[in-house]
Order: C-alpha cells, then sequence, then structure tokens
C-alpha cells in the first residue's frame, strides 16, 4: 500500500503545516487493521455484475447481500430499454442545472411518476439523494429555526442541518417521550422541524412514526421523514414506513432517493406544501449543480412506476427477510433488531478485527456483505449489514445462511 | 439558584459519566480530560437538560470546551 509521507518544506517561507495531521489516527488505525493480512474491506471492485444478486468479485462469484438493490430494479428489460432510448435521443448528459438548459422531458416525467407514486401535489428530483437532504433542510431550517432530529438521523440530514445554521436539537434513538420534552423546550415562536427516517440503515429498525408525527403536530412542528430504505417494498403501495403507519398525510416533506429500490441513482422530494415549487429557485443544492442524465430519469421514470405495480415482488422480499433474520438468529447470531423490520438485517460483530474477518471469510465463501464501523454505526459497533433483494431466490437465502454459519464458526463469531 | 448551587447540581450529574474519577475543576475539559464520546455526551447533555428544564443545542455544545463554561453556559440558559 501506498506510504504517508510529511510534505516537503516550500522554498524559503514558514515550514508548511500539513492539513492531513488530523487524519493521522484513522490512517494508523487502517494500516494497523491491513497489517493482521486481511482484506482491504472498503476497496472492494465489482469486475462483472451478472444480475442484480450475482457478481464477480476479486475473480469469484459472489452473492451480492450489501446493495441497496432491494427490489432487483438495476435489470430489468423495460428499465433498461428506457435508458437506452433516452441516450440515443437526448444524449449522455444535460450539462446544465435543472433551472437553466437542465430540465429535459424526462426529468418531469419523473417527477410525474412520484407525484403518482406518492398521491403528492408536489416532487423536485436532485442529483442525488444526499444532495436532496442537503437542500430541502437547509433551505427550510435556516437561522432562528429549530431542528429536533434522532441521533443516529443520516450523514446527509446532519450536514443539511449544519449548512443552514439553524439551532439543531438531536434526541435519542427513537425515544418518543425526550422528542417531547425538547419540542416543549422550544422558544414561543421559533420554527419547529422535525427529522426522522423511516428505515435507519444500521440496524435495519424502524421508527414509531405515527406517534413521533402526532406529538410534532401538536407541538407545532413541520415534519420531514426520509424514506430512502423503504421506498418500494413497506407500505400497501410501497410509499414507506409513514404509509403503513397511516400517517403519510401528516409528513410535511418526503425525502427519498433513486439508488436504492428504483435502482439507479438521484434523490428526491414529495410534499404537499402550497409553496412548495418556490424550492426550485431559492434550494441551492437544486440550482447550483447538473441535472441528472437524461438516461438516468428514463430509467428511474420506468422502474417508479413498475414498482407501484410491485406487490408480488414485495411479498417475496419480506419472506426473504423472515427467513434469513430467522436463519442467523438460529445459527447463534446476535442482530440488530429482535424482529425483521426491513429488507435490512444487521449481524453485530465483537469489534473490527473480528468483523474484518468474518468479513473476509464471508467474501472467501463467496458473499458479500457491508461492513459498517464508527462514525456510520451507532454506540461504536461493528456490524455486518445483510441487505436482501426481491431478487434473491429462496434457495440462495439458505445458501447466505449456510455461508454464515460456516465463517461464524472458523472466525469464533459463534 | 445561584452559580454555586447549579455548579453543585452538575457535579452531581456528571458523577455517573465521570467513569475514571477525575478530579474536576472549571478547567476540566470534556473531550480531553474525561475523553467523552459523542454518544456519552448526549447522554450527559440530556440529563442536564432534563434537570434545569433547558435545551443546548449542537450548535451551543459546541462553544462549550470546559466544565466552567457549561456551568456558565447552564446560568446563562435558565435565565
Amino acid at each position: 500500500m501506498a506510504s504517508w509521507s510529511t510534505p516537503s518544506k516550500s522554498c524559503g517561507a514558514e515550514p508548511m503545516s500539513d492539513l492531513f495531521s488530523k487524519f493521522d489516527p484513522l490512517i494508523a488505525m487502517r494500516e494497523g487493521l491491513l497489517a493482521t493480512g486481511v482484506t482491504d474491506p472498503f476497496g472492494m471492485v465489482m469486475e462483472k455484475v451478472l444480475s442484480p444478486t450475482t457478481a464477480i468479485c476479486n475473480g469469484r462469484e459472489t452473492i451480492l447481500l450489501g446493495t441497496y438493490n432491494y427490489m432487483g430494479m438495476t435489470f430489468d428489460p423495460d428499465v433498461i430499454a428506457a435508458g437506452k432510448q433516452a441516450l440515443d435521443d437526448f444524449g449522455a448528459g444535460t450539462t446544465g442545472s435543472r433551472v437553466l438548459n437542465g430540465t429535459y422531458a424526462g426529468h418531469r416525467a419523473v417527477e410525474d411518476a412520484l407525484k403518482e407514486f406518492y398521491g403528492m401535489d408536489h416532487a423536485m428530483v436532485f442529483s442525488t439523494g444526499y444532495q436532496a437532504n442537503l437542500g430541502i433542510i437547509s433551505t427550510i431550517a435556516g437561522k432562528g429555526d429549530y431542528i429536533v432530529l434522532d441521533i443516529d438521523s443520516h450523514a446527509s440530514i446532519w450536514d443539511g442541518c449544519k449548512m443552514g445554521d439553524a439551532e439543531v436539537v438531536p434526541f435519542k434513538h427513537n425515544d418518543i417521550e425526550a422528542m417531547e420534552k425538547r419540542l416543549k423546550r422550544i422558544p414561543e415562536g421559533a420554527g419547529k422541524l422535525v427529522i426522522l427516517e423511516g428505515v435507519y440503515s444500521m440496524l435495519g429498525d424502524i421508527a414509531p412514526l405515527k406517534e413521533m408525527i402526532r406529538i410534532a403536530k401538536e407541538n407545532g412542528a413541520m415534519v420531514l421523514v426520509d424514506e430512502a430504505h423503504s421506498m418500494g417494498f413497506i407500505g400497501p403501495n410501497g410509499r414507506g414506513v409513514a404509509e403503513e403507519q397511516g400517517c403519510l398525510d401528516d409528513v410535511d416533506f418526503v425525502i427519498g432517493t433513486f439508488s436504492k429500490s428504483v435502482g439507479t441513482v438521484g434523490g428526491f422530494c414529495v410534499s404537499n406544501h402550497p409553496k412548495f415549487e418556490i424550492m426550485r429557485l431559492v434550494c441551492r443544492p437544486y440550482v447550483f449543480t447538473a441535472s441528472l442524465p437524461p438516461s438516468v430519469v428514463a430509467t428511474a421514470a420506468t422502474s417508479i412506476r413498475k414498482l407501484m405495480h410491485g406487490h408480488n415482488k414485495r411479498a417475496h422480499l419480506w419472506e426473504n427477510s423472515r427467513v434469513l433474520h430467522k436463519g442467523l438468529r438460529d445459527a447463534g447470531f446476535q442482530l440488530g433488531t429482535e424482529t425483521p423490520q426491513s429488507a435490512i438485517i444487521s449481524v453485530i460483530m465483537p469489534d473490527l478485527e473480528r468483523g474484518a474477518a468474518m468479513w473476509e471469510a464471508l467474501l472467501k465463501e463467496g458473499l458479500y456483505v457491508n461492513l459498517a464501523r464508527p462514525p456510520a454505526t451507532p454506540a461504536g459497533m461493528t456490524l455486518l449489514r445483510c441487505s436482501l433483494c426481491a431478487e434473491h431466490s429462496a434457495e440462495q437465502v439458505q445458501t447466505i445462511i449456510g455461508m454464515f454459519t460456516r465463517a461464524g464458526a472458523a472466525t469464533g463469531i459463534i | 439558584m445561584d452559580r454555586a448551587a447549579t455548579e453543585a447540581k452538575i457535579a452531581e450529574l456528571i458523577a455517573p459519566f465521570n467513569k475514571k474519577g477525575v478530579a474536576i475543576s472549571d478547567a476540566t475539559s470534556f473531550a480531553g480530560d474525561l475523553e467523552f464520546d459523542s454518544l456519552t455526551v448526549m447522554d450527559f447533555v440530556a440529563a442536564i437538560e432534563d434537570e434545569f428544564d433547558i435545551i443546548i443545542s449542537m450548535n451551543q455544545q459546541a462553544e462549550i470546551e470546559t466544565y466552567g463554561q457549561l456551568v456558565d453556559a447552564v446560568e446563562k440558559l435558565r435565565g
């Protein structure tokens, strides 16, 4: 691996201070881990992707259990055809902002598909899900406003909070009482935004949205819910955890992504707020970036419309989640949730070293999962995060349980 | 409640989080001396907030590095 050394002194001036010094502890940790001889968990390359559930990784055919391809739409023939057609008809990219030359027919079409999917009045598409959170949160909650949010919120939410300069008040994960106490202490007259997620992606647990949103509304707050990890398969129409719990009508802003169930890249916000369209002019991460390529919005629109009718796939994905959760628990693994609550099953590792060893043993078995470590994880945990796909067959799920059992025994985890 | 009383209450609240039994003065820093990680900070701040019925936003927390600064901040927030 590359060596790390201090840059040499520049000519004549005082010695250059190395701005990279702050990364020294992380560099040392990484070098320490790799010195044990383990394969770099953050340097894997997929040489060939065979299907939504299999790829060639490091020369070996591997079952993919660490993607966000929940509904397996990446290789859907209609989705691929729509993308190819748009590439032919509209070219490789827009080379412009949505508010200037970057809105093509396809961008409008995908926003129309989103409005239909969620049954909402407005939809705004961003170039990534990260930008959707960054843009909406930083634009609507500014100086003097208060944001009350779950401590386990995604990085894009925290970054949106920081960029907007609002007062940021976190509460303990999924703790309804802690949220309520904080809302009640906010000075009278201040603007309030409560930010929640449907599915928290590290442990795969869901939020008690119905109760939390009721309390947020009682206290005069607007509510934003990130449904990135639930779109397509949670709720009767796949609209997410808020739909499942019967409180979607009380959500002011739903944030979502095209890079999970939809199977491409991009982010969005849907809303019924009557003034929502002004966002297109005031939201900087929307204005000051190039819009998505025509092929991407065409694949997204086709995929979203197909997800509206994905009932059978949804049912199979839930079955996969239940079987894997039970199989891993019966094998003796410690899991992030008592019951399967989403398509994410998180396996808790004792520490980073043994987590990395287990990750590598699984890779050698022919299984790819996500190795997740702090700061992405709560409570300093090391996790092997499994995300299931509607295209995983029942046989593949049994194969996966067998791989986990062998690798777990070989590394002393179980 | 004057500063001394506020300080006494905070001293009581910090005890369960002061796992290493560090001797605390106004100059004691949370990150350096007490080695609080982000989760400990959250739980400790929640305990203070609930005791005094105040909000210490993350923006305000960023300005508080030492025990003495915390006592002053709580005094000010209590109004």
